[in-house]
């Protein structure tokens, strides 16, 4: 458990000083723990666990939305379960369901057997729909295609800055969508 | 989009920096108090005796009060908009303008009053004083709780009470200097009500607001 919340804070030390692949590889390795947490959570209240791919997804984005609130001198694990907890609780409000979530929920212990898929979730694609074209567009590139910013700029006829701002604008622009919708 | 996907766009956006909670907080405020300023400026004004005040200790006592509230509560809102932070072990800053204004009680008590306690309580200035430091408040509290929009508070109408006690803390300073009103009676009274008033508001935009 220690090793694995030291290795997560190095890493996200890591992508905080600009490595692409750190932040990569912090963000698969945590989705599994997040997506085991949400199905227990969802379980606990009595919810079918087919909505714990968009809590991941959520909770992802709040991550890398709100990660400059991360103090590097501390542990990431906490801060990550919080936002973890944070969308969880809102997920279940937004169904109208009283709220017990347990602490322990995203708590720093791991399950046995932890699902590896990945899998897809409705909300984000749905409100990737709502887009302005252009974001949606670059979003679609990078995200489904796998094209490299570059790539990206050159078949939107963009500059690559612009299409930095379009992919950072579109994230935020799903993210203010699954919180107020 | 599948998680993979979604992943694979938020680590190509990994070169985007956003600010700190703490520099976007202050620019907000910086763009905020001009506001308040010219209300100060245009409605209230410094007292005409502020030369012979500032030889008077419980003057100056009321800047210390409003100013022992509105720095802790930066600090505190600061630290609660991290998304793990909780309150405890930094609330009893919060307490700082109360011991303070209870010691200033204390010390008007053993001095030979110079009006009864109730004229020092009631003062001249109780109503303008509620009307002004929550008017003042407003402007300071929409930038504070721009500021803190920026962040990730658990707990939203917490936060945005922390704005509201932060926007009435410098209101108040600024209209510290206005009232002529200088007991600590009366500043624990109304000060207190109108601090009230703006944390309530706050407390309530925040718990919309401030949720991410």
């Amino acid at each position: 458990m220690r090793g694995r919340e030291d290795e997560w804070t190095g890493l996200m030390r890591s992508a905080m000083a600009g490595d692409d692949a750190a932040y990569h590889r912090l963000l698969k390795a945590v989705t599994p723990v997040l997506r085991a947490a949400a199905r227990r959570g969802l379980a606990r209240a009595g919810q079918p666990p087919d909505q714990a791919e968009d809590i991941v997804q959520e909770i992802l984005l709040a991550v890398h939305l709100k990660r400059h609130t991360w103090d590097s001198e501390a542990p990431f694990a906490p801060w990550l379960f919080a936002i973890g907890r944070n969308k969880l609780i809102d997920t279940l409000r937004r169904r109208g369901k009283r709220v017990f979530v347990n602490i322990d929920d995203f708590a720093e212990t791991l399950p046995g057997e932890v699902p590896q898929e990945t899998a897809s979730a409705g909300e984000v694609a749905a409100q990737l729909g709502t887009l302005p074209q252009r974001q949606r567009d670059v979003l679609q590139s990078i995200a489904v295609e796998a094209a490299s910013i570059k790539d990206t700029a050159a078949k939107f006829s963009m500059s690559e800055g612009a299409v930095r701002v379009a992919l950072h604008r579109g994230l935020a622009a799903l993210t203010a969508k699954l919180r107020d919708h | 989009m599948d998680t993979d996907q979604l992943i694979r766009s938020l680590a190509a956006d990994n070169a985007h920096r956003a600010p700190r909670v703490g520099a976007v907080l202050t620019m907000a405020l910086l763009v905020a108090a001009p506001l308040s300023i010219l209300i100060f400026a245009t409605f209230l004004g410094v007292r005409a005796d502020v030369m012979s005040a500032m030889h008077n200790p419980f003057f100056d006592m009321k800047f210390a009060v409003t100013l022992s509230l509105a720095i802790p509560a930066i600090i505190v809102s600061l630290h609660l908009s991290r998304p793990e932070a909780l309150l405890r072990g930094w609330g009893w800053l919060l307490l700082l303008p109360v011991g303070l204004l209870a010691v200033a009680i204390g010390s008007e008590a053993m001095m030979a009053p110079a009006m009864p306690m109730t004229m020092r309580l009631m003062g001249r200035n109780s109503r303008v004083c509620l009307v002004a430091i929550p008017a003042m408040s407003l402007p300071l509290l929409a930038g504070a709780l721009f500021g803190l929009r920026h962040g990730a508070p658990s707990r939203p109408a917490l936060a945005g009470a922390l704005a509201g006690l932060v926007s009435a803390g410098l209101a108040a300073t600024l209209y510290a200097s206005h009232c002529t009103d200088d007991s600590p009676l009366f500043v624990a009274t109304w000060y207190t009500l109108a601090t009230a008033v703006v944390t309530a508001i706050g407390a309530l935009v925040g718990s919309r607001v401030l949720r991410y």
